[in-house]
């Protein structure tokens, strides 16, 4: 491969950002700065549907391989997909054009701004999920900071100073330790190069310490009981679209850490730590699926839902099974889909009533029954119902889960049943019941770009969650590579 | 005299500030022309020791008082370089005032010329001489508006204050004259008994007057103070240039006759540099002056500086220099749009008088929020790479209580320049400031902002420049 193209991947949106930066953001260019930023992410999406085209399936072999020389001697800037990585970046670049159709009605100021910002932002995500080098993937990780801050803080609701100020405090803290463990890395065996650094392996004394710095970072932003107070803030003050990336792609940059690095660089530390992960993600999925029943706001429920979920796919990892992992990939890439679409439904009848509180609704199912049925479509895929991805993902790590320790897939599935019980009771709630409230009756049924982008992340979760052979064969080799080489290196260190 | 060529800089520059004062006294409304010549004066020593001086072998002069390698003409056209932006983008400020006088561009070469003897010396004398001369210009510089009371204040404020930390200096001086019998770099460090305590107290004397110099905590007092006081072209001058010039006499003093005494200073200095990170942070969150934020905003960069400098290697000596590198141009992008923020010839200087910026200057919010994001630390803008160097460099030799204490006084300090771009987005807007501005503050804040925005592209250029300097 000559032709760039993760760097391209990579730059694309960045260059469409600063195209409409040097464009003047009056209203009458609204459409066109519009068409502008999703004709950037379209593009942006269709060359990596054609990378996955040209993806090789057999190999767990990193491809379009790019390494230059960086900083001289230092750091290489090294990109490259395999199986894992892929999926995560069509999700990036497939989530990002409906974040910027669904801008119509929540952004009404400085529209060219936010346009610009969620360009960056797609940016800084496709770039984690290329890394190959740790530095570059810190660089990536952490720059993903600034647009979301200024997404929260410029475009969120009334405490979005607030919400904002913890978002970037709380992942901040969480990666500067990174940042050690990442030198220390580099002191310790010469490279910051994931490849090498596979082939090298580290030191098992180190790797303890190096296990818990990487995993301050990601825990925060997976976001793990009990650091997760960030998140449900963030979501219900971030504008729907920052919530869409939040929830699907954000979010996602933890769990691949943990496949990635933590699997990937410390195995001896990964099976020292997992009964740790274990208990964490128990407690995740059991006690933020408690409080998310108790929420009178739908963003906030969907949030500590998003918690829950979060719950299942680190509970799944650090199973270290064929299984395990691919259900927590396709648990993320489902939840990536899943909750994307929940935060824009929200987003749909705050638009309408501007309220996000459950109460406010009730009975309109007869008002708006296309926003009905979708919503539907979501609330099931979200509690795991068969036929849809949310299925398939939970289904793999609860029977990963149970072949390495029943106690936690008992518990892990109670979970499931509570998280049945909020997403059916937010549903009733919402939907069915008496028309209280007289306002309701003006709301419109989903305009086309709604039902277009609702309708859009519908098909694939119906569609995985029937057939998920080309999600399985993506991922399959990559995933047994890692954990043939897990195990080596485990049995090789006792 | 065979290589006097190589003090061309200093002597060029001297001629030149007597010329100007003979112009000064006998020309009558020069101080536009003195204000121009001043700029090409600087413009060409810079050229001149680019040319004379960079790329020669290091040679000692003038009885081994002077020493001309790479790392004293690396500095010096930092130093010069800096002198010139502040120049060259004060005008206006100084117009405003009235205080566009023939004395302040030849106050600022006379300083600088202090400066480059301070970079060049071998010899606590004329270490000494240096840093007098550029200590008695910036003492008027700083009462330089002095119609003002604060302004007043901050130069006698400067004045009492460093001519203590002068004077703990001298004695430190003596101490080390009393024990080695020489004043000479060279001769001590061939000269003295690591068994001798009272050389350790030599030495504990010259770090807290470099440390004061420096404004690193505990001897910082003054620094807020004098900050806030200050013409605000006159602050953007001290948060930057004498710094440099302390930094290079650290490096050289401490590592060329006193390495073998690491143990000693290393604590001293992983102190200082642990107080001022944390310090520099804590104390900036509550102020409302953004002068004097900056003012805490610079003590904890200097404590990053000094935790490159407490290394003891190489790396970490270039790794501190890059890091006063990067600093010096997000400080000018930084003060750049304190002088822009201007109304019917008014200053403002409050962190509320940012409030809504982006709204009315959406070209100038954005250049600060870079500049902030950068002065916080974040990826990628070139202040993360700075951070990044001194963190390698630490961690290389195994400090990670100084890594790690460093990288957490980064979130706390986040915090106050998350602030600074909070009331500048999140807020309602206030009157528009002007928008006519001197086209050379425009060009500096625009150069500034692309430098760090774009540095992450060529990162190696400043590592290859500095990684000439080998002290050890």
């Amino acid at each position: 491969m000559n032709f760039p193209i993760l760097s391209s991947l990579i730059l694309l949106p960045s260059i469409g950002a600063l195209f409409l930066f040097f464009t003047k953001s009056k209203s009458e260019n609204k459409i066109t700065t519009k068409y502008v930023a999703l004709f950037t992410s379209l593009v942006t999406f269709f060359l990596s549907i054609y990378l996955w085209f040209i993806f090789d399936q057999t190999t767990s072999a990193f491809q379009f391989v790019e390494d230059r020389i960086w900083i001289k001697g230092l750091i290489n800037y090294k990109v490259g997909v395999d199986g894992i990585s892929i999926l995560f970046i069509i999700l990036t670049t497939f989530i990002t054009p409906l974040c910027i159709i669904s801008v119509n009605n929540s952004v009404t100021k400085r529209l060219n701004e936010f346009l610009i910002a969620i360009l960056v932002m797609e940016t800084f995500m496709i770039g984690v999920f290329c890394s190959l080098d740790l530095v570059v993937f810190y660089l990536f990780f952490e720059a993903g900071l600034i647009p979301m801050f200024l997404i929260i803080g410029i475009w969120g609701g009334a405490r979005r100073v607030y919400s904002a100020f913890k978002f970037f405090l709380f992942t901040l803290l969480g990666s500067v330790l990174m940042l050690v463990a990442i030198i220390s890395i580099y002191w310790i065996t010469g490279t910051t190069d994931v490849v090498q650094l596979y082939e090298l392996g580290i030191d098992t004394k180190y790797q303890n310490l190096l296990w818990l710095a990487f995993f301050s970072s990601f825990a925060v932003k997976t976001p793990m009981w009990p650091v997760h107070t960030w998140l449900p803030d963030a979501h219900v003050e971030a504008p729907t679209a920052g919530s869409v990336l939040l929830a699907a792609i954000l979010l996602k940059m933890a769990g691949y850490g943990f496949i990635r690095f933590s699997l990937g660089l410390f195995p001896s530390a990964s099976e020292v730590f997992t009964p740790l992960i274990y208990t964490l993600s128990v407690i995740a999925i059991i006690f933020t699926s408690l409080i998310a029943l108790m929420q009178e706001d739908m963003k906030k429920l969907i949030a500590y839902s998003s918690v829950a979920h979060m719950g299942f796919v680190t509970l799944g990892i650090f199973t270290i099974q064929q299984q395990g992992i691919e259900g927590s990939i396709i648990q993320m890439i489902s939840h990536g889909l899943v909750s994307a679409a929940l935060f824009l439904c929200v987003g749909v009848v705050y638009d309408r009533m501007h309220s996000r509180l459950i109460v406010t609704y009730g009975g309109i199912v007869t008002i708006i029954p296309k926003y009905a049925i979708l919503f539907m479509v979501f609330t099931l895929a979200a509690l795991g119902l068969p036929g849809t991805s949310g299925f398939v993902g939970e289904f793999l790590i609860l029977m990963a889960a149970f072949k390495d320790n029943f106690l936690v897939a008992v518990l892990a599935s109670l979970g499931v049943i509570i998280g049945a019980a909020y997403m059916l009771w937010l549903y009733k709630r919402v939907i069915f019941g008496k028309l209280k409230n007289s306002e309701l009756k003006k709301m419109i049924d989903l305009n086309r770009s709604e039902a277009f982008t609702l309708t859009c992340l519908a098909i694939p979760t119906i569609y995985f969650g029937f057939y998920p052979e080309p999600l399985i064969n993506t991922i399959e080799v990559s995933i047994s590579d890692l954990i043939d080489t897990y195990n080596f290196n485990v049995a090789s260190k006792q | 005299m065979n290589n006097i060529e190589l003090i061309f800089p200093e002597i060029f520059i001297s001629l030149s500030i007597m010329f100007l004062l003979i112009l000064g006294v006998f020309k009558k409304d020069s101080s536009k022309i003195i204000h121009n010549i001043s700029l090409l004066v600087l413009l060409i020593t810079t050229v001149i020791t680019f040319n004379e001086t960079l790329s020669v072998n290091p040679t000692i002069l003038f009885n081994e008082s002077i020493i001309i390698d790479y790392l004293s003409s690396f500095m010096k056209i930092i130093t010069l370089m800096a002198a010139f932006v502040v120049l060259l983008i004060s005008s206006n400020y100084l117009r405003t005032f009235k205080i566009f006088k023939i004395e302040y561009p030849i106050l600022i070469l006379s300083s600088v010329l202090g400066m480059m003897i301070m970079i060049s010396s071998n010899d606590l004398i004329v270490f000494y001489m240096g840093l007098e001369l550029q200590s008695l210009a910036l003492y008027v510089l700083a009462t330089f508006n002095r119609d003002q009371l604060k302004s007043s204040e901050a130069g006698l404020k400067y004045f009492v204050l460093s001519a203590l930390s002068s004077g703990l200096l001298l004695y430190g001086c003596s101490l080390i004259y009393g024990f080695t019998g020489s004043t000479n770099f060279n001769v001590i460090s061939s000269q003295f008994n690591t068994n001798e305590y009272a050389i350790t107290f030599g030495i504990v004397f010259i770090l807290v007057g470099l440390a004061f110099k420096i404004s690193a905590v505990p001897f910082h007092m003054w620094a807020p103070d004098v900050y806030e006081g200050s013409p605000t072209s006159v602050t953007l001058f001290f948060t930057m240039v004498p710094k440099i010039a302390a930094l290079t006499v650290f490096i050289r003093f401490l590592y060329v006759p006193f390495l073998n005494l690491i143990d000693q200073w290393q604590m001293i200095l992983v102190f200082l540099s642990i107080a001022s990170m944390l310090l520099g942070a804590i104390a900036a969150i509550g102020q409302k002056n953004l002068k004097r934020l900056i003012a805490y905003s610079s003590i904890s960069h200097i404590g990053y500086a000094l935790a490159g400098l407490a290394t003891g290697s190489n790396d970490g000596i270039q790794s501190s220099i890059i890091y006063m590198t990067i600093y010096i141009v997000m400080n000018l992008g930084f003060f750049s749009c304190l002088l822009m923020m201007k109304r019917n010839n008014i200053y403002y200087e409050q962190i509320e008088d940012l409030s809504g910026l982006s709204k009315n200057h959406p070209l100038l919010s954005i250049s600060l929020l870079i500049i902030l994001f950068s002065l916080a630390g974040i990826p990628p803008l070139a202040g993360f790479f700075a951070k990044f160097y001194i963190f390698k460099s630490v961690i290389e030799q195994s400090m990670y209580f100084l890594a790690i204490v460093g990288l957490l006084s980064t979130v706390v300090a986040a915090f106050y320049y998350l602030r600074i771009i909070k009331i500048m987005y999140f807020d309602e807007e206030k009157d528009s400031y002007d928008k006519d501005h001197n086209l050379w503050l425009k060009l500096s804040l625009t150069v500034s902002t692309i430098l760090i925005l774009m540095y992450f592209i060529f990162p190696s250029e400043l590592i290859d420049a500095v990684s000439k300097i080998n002290i050890i």
